[in-house]
């Protein structure tokens, strides 16, 4: 299956990158853009073997815990495809 | 001085660690003190009394700095050494990876300026309870370099809270009278936060590098000596 992961600056993280984007869009004549925040995404193929779906998705949950994101500065999410 | 009475270092080499014969350099400099280099692949620290975790660019910073050295084999060996009270020092990417690990509180983002900083920056001592900083006097002015990306200290309010309370923010940027504004910060952190300890106080990062600044004789001067014989005075009060 085909796994895809968001990492995103918490809420309340100062994100200095998206912050400097944001200054710089309207430099270049791009109007009206708000809350920038600049992640990671990150995709990867997962041999599931013989685990049910909730254990795939706890197993991946735990590698995002763990080293794809830091939950003290970053939130994830990610996706699953069969 | 008998080999037994040194007081015995440990600087850990990662893949990419860059400050590592810097650090080593500095604590050879002080007398009866000696160093050994630990690789990041040993799974013992063997007769060391303290850890230096020396800056760099471990696994060249891939997907955040400090992330991926805190599962070297050799960081399992330091976690045990530091929960059973041991001295741990981070200094820069060595912070990091404190942070990455759990060992310190908080996190070190992009700074501010999007830039890499390098240059000296005054240190203010917010506190001298801590192994790191007892040679020091409450509000000296320490004169260090900086030299990082991801320096900008955060951490969440009620760990921040608590910190304050357990006197864990141990150092803090200042400009040259020891005022801590806006503009004596490099990097955007936090409260103008520079370094660290855990509640126990036995683990200490700094971005700022005390390893570049053991010469007086050089224009660097030897403001960083402080921090080292702190260290070494109070491994010489426990082995005593």
């Amino acid at each position: 299956m085909n796994v895809r992961v968001y990492v995103t600056p918490k809420e309340g993280i100062l994100d200095p990158q998206g912050a400097t984007v944001e200054r710089a869009l309207p430099a270049l004549g791009f109007q009206g853009v708000a809350a920038v925040r600049i992640g990671k995404f990150i995709e990867f193929r997962l041999e599931g073997g013989n685990l049910t779906w909730q254990q795939t998705h706890e197993q991946i949950d735990d590698m995002c815990r763990k080293l794809l994101a830091n939950p003290i500065i970053e939130d994830y999410r990610f996706e699953i495809d069969e | 001085m008998s080999n037994s009475s040194r007081v015995r270092f440990g600087v850990v080499v990662f893949p990419g660690s860059n400050c590592d014969a810097d650090s080593y350099h500095a604590l050879t400099t002080f007398p009866g003190v000696t160093a050994s280099y630990l690789w990041h692949k040993d799974t013992s620290l063997g007769d060391v009394q303290a850890i230096v975790l020396p800056g760099g660019f471990s696994y060249g910073d891939y997907l955040r700095c400090g992330a991926i050295a805190r599962f070297s084999p050799i960081m399992r060996a330091v976690t045990s050494f530091a929960q059973a009270g041991g001295l741990v020092l981070g200094i820069c990417n060595g912070f990091q990876i404190l942070v990455e690990a759990g060992l310190l509180p908080g996190a070190l983002l992009r700074n501010t300026g999007l830039k890499f900083i390098c240059h000296y920056v005054n240190l203010r001592v917010e506190t001298t309870a801590t192994p790191f900083t007892r040679a020091c006097s409450e509000g000296q002015l320490l004169r260090v370099v900086v030299k990082h990306n991801d320096g900008n200290y955060t951490v969440d309010a009620p760990t921040l809270e608590r910190m304050r309370t357990n006197g864990q923010i141990v150092l803090r940027y200042a400009d040259a009278k020891g005022g801590t504004g806006a503009d004596a910060n490099p990097n955007g952190a936090l409260e103008n936060i520079a370094a660290v300890c855990n509640e126990t106080r036995n683990v200490f990062g700094m971005m700022p590098h005390p390893e570049n600044s053991v010469e007086t004789a050089l224009a660097g001067g030897g403001d960083g000596r402080h921090l080292f014989q702190s260290m070494i005075d109070h491994l010489r009060e426990q082995a005593s």
